[in-house]
Parts: C-alpha cells; structure tokens; sequence
C-alpha cells in the first residue's frame, strides 16, 4: 500500500455561537492549515468537505465553500457519516490519493450548529435515527447512549461516578485548550450534580453542541517529503457499520462498528493496543469514552473502570486519552469533531501539542463514531 | 390515511408496510417473516435482505421478553416535550426478536429494571394516531 502522510492540520476555535457565515467559518481552519506550513492553494489538487446537511441552510456546501477557499476549478465533493464525517472524509482522501488520482487532497470539516435553535437541532438529532421506526418515540442522542451506559452499569457494574471521573479528565485538560468551548475547571461534586438528561446521564455527562471546522492535509509520500519537514504518516483506517435500529443491536455495553473498526486498523497498521501511545475518542457523552477504553483493546471488556479510576487515561498513565479535553470540553461541532481530533493527534506526533504534549508519543489513534454506533472509524497514524 | 397514523409524531408517509398500521388498529404488534427463506424482521421489513424476496408474511410479537435497557428522558426532541419524563427502552423477545419504544407509564419506576419481563401493547394516541408500548408482562 502507497505511503499517505497528513502534512498540515488546523482547527478554529470551537465556540457556542459562530459570528459569521459557514464559509467564513471554513476559512478559519484552512487559514490555521495554511499559514506557516509554505503549502500553496494552487498545490492542493482536490477538496473533500465533511459536514452534516442537517444543519446547513446552504444546499450543496462543498461548492461554495472551495470557491470561498480559492479551490476552484480542483474537483470537490462532500462526504457525510455525522458525527464522524471528517474521518470519513480522512478515508475518502487516503483513497484518491493512494489510487494515484491526486498527490493532495484537503478534507475540510465544519457545523455551524448555532444556525437552527437548540430544540430544532434535537429534533435533527432524533432523526439521525431510524424515522419510521424509532424517532415516533421521541428519540434523542443523550437517550440511546444512556441506554448504552444503562447496559454497561447492567453487565460489568460500572457507576455513575467511574463516568464523573471521565469528565473530571476532560476538565482538566479543556482549561488548557484555547480552541475548547469549555475552559473551565470542575469539581467531581459538580459533575456529579442530579441534573439528569436522560438517566443515567446527567448534563456533564454530555457535550455541547457548538460551531467550529477543521482541516486535514494529505499528501503522497513523495510530495509529503518535498511539501512538510515533519509528516506524520497513515498506518491503519478501519471503518465498520451496525444497524441504525436499536432492535439490531446486539449488545448495549460496547460499540460493535468501534471493535470491527479497531480491529480493521490495527490489522492494516500492523499494531497493536498497547503500541499507541496517545489517543483522541468519540467522548460525545462519558459513556462514549468508556466504551471506546474496551472497544479499542486498552483495557478487556468492564476493566475500562479501572483505567479511569487509577489516571491510566492521564496524560501521565499507561494509555493517555483526550488529554486535549476531547468533544465533552471543546465542544462538538459533527462535521468538524473528526478533523479536530485528528489535528490533535498529529500535533502530539509532532511533539507540538503544548502543555497537552505526552512525552514521546509516536504512534496515535482517533476513534470518531457517527450516529449511535452506526459509523465506526479508527486511524492510526505515526511519527516515522 | 396510512403509515402518519403511526406514533406520536410520524416523519414517514408511505411504506410497504404500512399494514403494520392496520394490525395496530386489531390490537396486534407485528413483524413480518420472509415467505421464502423464514427470516423474522421487527420492526418488520418490505423486503428480505437475506434472499431479495419481498414475498413477506406477519407474525403477532405476542410472547414475554426481557427489558435489556432502558432510561428515563427528561428532556425531548421538539414535538415531544409535552411527554416528559418519559422512558424508553429495548427488549428482547424469543428468536432474537427485540423491540424499542417507550414504557407503560403505570409501571412502577421502582419495577422497572433490566430483565423485568415485558410485552407489548397497543396504545390509541390523540386523533386516531396509534403506538405500541413496553408494558409489565
């Protein structure tokens, strides 16, 4: 398989509410890419755009949005998985370039969340599930993984406070992320506050929404060489599904597309859990993240526990996770989550990630989920 | 009138199997078997995936199953907020048949845990509109 590096990243900040349009939002992450890195627009051979549809008032994003970006006549596309489009976004670029059909493809992600109300964008969220059978119900993203993290307490004993713990993590590394949405330092007493959303999980058990967007530049291995003194290369993409409906699932402790996904990765990297030595989860609720401990292999299925609750996820333990503040601090903007936590990823393989920075990291992770564990990706990527 | 009558509120018109609704409306839940081949569906579905045939018939879900999950929502997608709180599970039924919707609202919260044996039953909604809940078996 051709090489494939990642030669730029770049994110905006992610905010609540975005004073701008969605291709002003774009810019601030191609400008965040471009600048300092001496790639030139004209170098970029193709863009592919990642967002929800949902969400955007603009029919057909991708069009304007590499025209705003000074990316036209390059051919342009869009590419959606929700919550972890950008990472299928990542996937379709591998392949356009390790076909041979373009040395540098752009994936651009980005949500302008604050465009519909708060209620309009649960109702949207609602019907990222099946809506013949299941959103009738009154359906909602906090509700079905609550019923996960209902599963999980169910098998393997978990408590609400194993998934206080998860957030206390986030806390502690959101305050030193100038791009999260939430910066501030919490105590386990506040997380742990019975204001319920869908119980078991209470408001600091989930993300906020928010409006940002995220850029991820790939290149062949000779061009990466040429374009990008430090490239951090593409060793595994694992992607699997799982039925939409709940009543296809057959289990709610684990994420059955993150496994096969994880699988699929560390297959094509050649690796293993205990060779990565940082990684970016889907922590869109504390329960996400927990499973995504057991579905990656760092921890064996009702262990992830053990992991958070002796710091093994800290920027310090055995395995460090989200020592960026992950989804739960900086916010989730679907379109743009992916492209976030690859950019994290590669900044930490570079040895740039600032005071978030794990000593000697040179194999990383991102596990991006779509829906409720309907899309499934996992990438690994190294230093060397 | 067809497949809108399904639910609280309906985002789906038409379906091949809006016959589901009719069966509500005899008071039976169901889900279809493929005539060819034997695979169970439910929800059901217009069309095998294990043998391509659309040949299906119905079967009524009336047997005892098992809550597998569940929680109580206190907070609703917009059309809904008038329910809360509200809970929705899933349960399992034999052949590996499980259904998603909400709980009766007369059980008693302090009943309502994983395994508590379930069966479902149809429910009249406001304005002709039907459902199915997960009620104490």
């Amino acid at each position: 398989m051709p090489k494939v590096g990642v030669i730029s990243v770049g994110q905006s900040a992610f905010v609540r509410a975005y004073p701008g349009s969605i291709r002003e939002l774009a810019f601030e992450a191609f400008k965040d890419a471009l600048k300092g890195s001496g790639i030139k627009t004209e170098q970029i051979d193709a863009s592919v755009i990642c967002s929800a549809p949902e969400y955007d008032k603009q029919r057909t994003p991708a069009g304007l949005v590499a025209e705003y970006l000074g990316l036209n006549p390059q051919p342009t596309f869009y590419v959606e998985s929700v919550c972890s489009s950008s990472s299928s976004g990542l996937r379709t670029a591998y392949a356009l370039i390790a076909s041979g059909l373009h040395d540098v493809v752009m994936v651009l992600g980005f949500q302008k969340m604050s465009e519909i109300s708060s209620a309009e964008s649960q109702e949207r969220m609602g019907r990222g599930a099946d809506i013949q059978w299941e959103a009738p119900f009154g359906t909602m993203m906090p509700a079905y993984y609550a019923m996960y993290a209902r599963g999980h307490f169910q098998k393997y004993g978990t408590t609400e406070e194993d998934l206080g713990l998860i957030r206390l993590k986030s806390s502690t590394y959101g305050v030193m992320n100038d791009k999260a949405v939430f910066r501030k330092s919490l105590t386990l007493d506040k997380i742990m506050e019975p204001k319920y959303i869908a119980t078991p999980l209470k408001m600091m058990d989930c993300c906020a929404n928010a409006d940002g967007s995220s850029c991820v530049i790939l290149a062949s291995e000779q061009k990466a060489k040429e374009l990008c003194e430090k490239p951090v290369w593409i060793r595994g993409l694992g992607m699997a599904t799982a039925p939409i409906n709940m009543a296809g699932r057959d289990t709610f402790s684990g994420l059955k597309c993150a496994q096969l996904a994880a699988s699929r990765a560390y297959d094509m990297a050649g690796l293993c859990p205990k060779d990565i030595d940082v990684a970016e989860v889907h922590d869109c609720f504390t329960i996400a993240e927990m499973m995504a401990y057991e579905d990656l292999g760092f921890a064996e299925p009702g262990k992830g526990k053990e992991l958070i609750r002796n710091k093994e996820t800290y920027k310090e333990g055995r395995i460090p996770v989200n020592v960026d503040g992950g989804l739960l601090s900086k916010g989730h903007p679907i379109g743009a989550t992916g492209g976030s936590q690859i950019r994290t990823i590669v900044l930490q393989l570079r040895g740039a990630a600032g005071p978030m920075q794990v000593p000697n990291a040179k194999i990383g992770l991102v596990h991006n989920i779509g829906g409720v564990g309907i899309y499934g990706n996992v990438s690994i990527f190294s230093a060397d | 009138m067809g497949f809108e009558q399904f639910g609280i509120v309906s985002f789906t018109s038409t379906t091949k199997a809006e016959k589901f609704v009719d069966l509500l409306k005899e008071g039976k839940v169901c889900g279809t078997i493929c005539k060819s081949c034997g695979a169970k569906f439910f929800p059901p579905r217009s069309d095998c995936n294990v043998c391509l045939s659309d040949e299906m018939e119905w079967f009524d879900v009336s047997g005892v199953g098992d809550l597998i999950t569940f929680t109580q929502a206190m907070y609703a997608p917009a059309g809904f907020e008038n329910d809360i709180p509200y809970i929705l599970g899933v349960a399992q039924f034999d052949d590996g048949v499980k259904a998603f919707g909400r709980l009766d609202k007369s059980i008693k919260e302090e009943n309502i845990k994983p395994g508590m044996k379930i069966k479902l039953k149809v429910v009249d909604l406001d304005n002709g509109r039907l459902s199915y809940i997960l009620t104490q078996a």
